[in-house]
């Protein structure tokens, strides 16, 4: 309040700060290994280590989908809380992902989510999971999310009058 | 991998392949057969959880148990001789999942040589009341000397 012009770097940082706690304390993020490698304005891109515990075919060594699906799902709700105007309660409503090809062990894979454009009430996103190339992908995703759901935060204050 | 699922359908004991796999085993599931069907359960752990606060099992959790459940069920049902390759799976989320046990089971709704399609639901306490649904499409290959091998 008594700051009348915030320094917007100062602003920029402190927020990446505050998503990026958010990000690191999801638990099954932590699980999987997942790490943060960068946020911005509506944009996440978390990498997931190759880990022998998510294998899926245990003759090819391939991880498994579900380990994908969740990195995609994780990338793709950090996306959406970062581009919400002030953190607020998310929810996947839905996400289809398509396999374009098997991820190749022992590599990690990528993901990086932009989520495109937030409504009152839902968000949507768009993500690619890849190993070094973003334009060669593994898998790419397509989701949406609810936003504000009032599960989740019970310290929920009534929006300020005018919200869109 | 053949010989494997053929053990385990000669021996009734869809779990044996579950365990097989090590990310099942990281998610803690379990399967049984329940009146001709898998159902796989996904025992709560700590690990699970994507929201803290609520607290909320993480959605990709429930993909991951939607997809292997399906994929379970194809093991177990169809006639593929090769694990199921997800071509795509979308997954719907109806409801948060709480920090208990997760039940899915799916169904084969078309199977042709290449490929089949699979419903799947998760719920906890009440089936009727699926916490989250999914579909997917997934390359299968069937044991046919002369059948289209792609």
């Amino acid at each position: 309040m008594a700051d009348s012009e915030p320094d917007p770097d100062a602003l920029r940082r402190r927020r990446e700060r505050i998503l990026r706690g958010f990000a690191e304390a999801v638990p099954h993020n932590r699980a999987l290994g997942i790490e943060i490698v960068e946020l911005g304005d509506g944009r996440a891109r978390y990498r997931l280590p190759y880990d022998p515990r998510l294998i899926g075919n245990p003759e090819t060594g391939v991880l498994h989908g579900g380990a994908i699906t969740a990195l995609l799902d994780a990338c793709c709700g950090s996306a959406v809380f970062n581009a919400l105007p002030q953190p607020q309660p998310i929810a996947t409503l839905d996400l289809r992902i398509d396999y374009l090809r098997p991820a190749v062990p022992p590599h990690a894979v990528v993901a990086s989510a932009h989520c495109y454009k937030v409504t009152r009430n839902v968000a949507f996103v768009r993500a690619v999971a890849y190993h070094d190339d973003e334009a060669d992908p593994i898998a790419a995703a397509a989701g949406t999310f609810m936003v504000a759901t009032k599960l989740g935060d019970p310290a929920r204050r009534k929006p300020a009058g005018g919200g869109a | 991998m053949r010989a494997r699922i053929g053990e385990a359908r000669a021996a009734g004991d869809v779990d044996r392949l579950i365990q097989a796999v090590p990310y099942a085993r990281f998610l803690g599931l379990t399967a049984a057969i329940v009146d001709g069907r898998v159902v796989v359960t996904m025992r709560y752990g700590d690990h699970l959880i994507g929201n803290p606060t609520l607290p909320a099992l993480h959605g990709g959790t429930l993909g991951a148990l939607l997809e292997s459940a399906a994929i379970f069920e194809l093991l177990w049902s169809s006639e593929t001789i090769v694990v199921p390759k997800t071509v795509t799976i979308t997954v719907d989320y109806l409801r948060s999942g709480r920090p208990v046990d997760t039940y899915a089971s799916g169904v084969v709704t078309r199977q042709g040589r290449r490929v089949a399609n699979v419903l799947v639901d998760a719920w906890q306490e009440d089936p009727a009341q699926p916490i989250a649904t999914a579909h997917a499409h997934f390359l299968i290959k069937r044991d046919e000397p002369d059948g289209d091998r792609g």
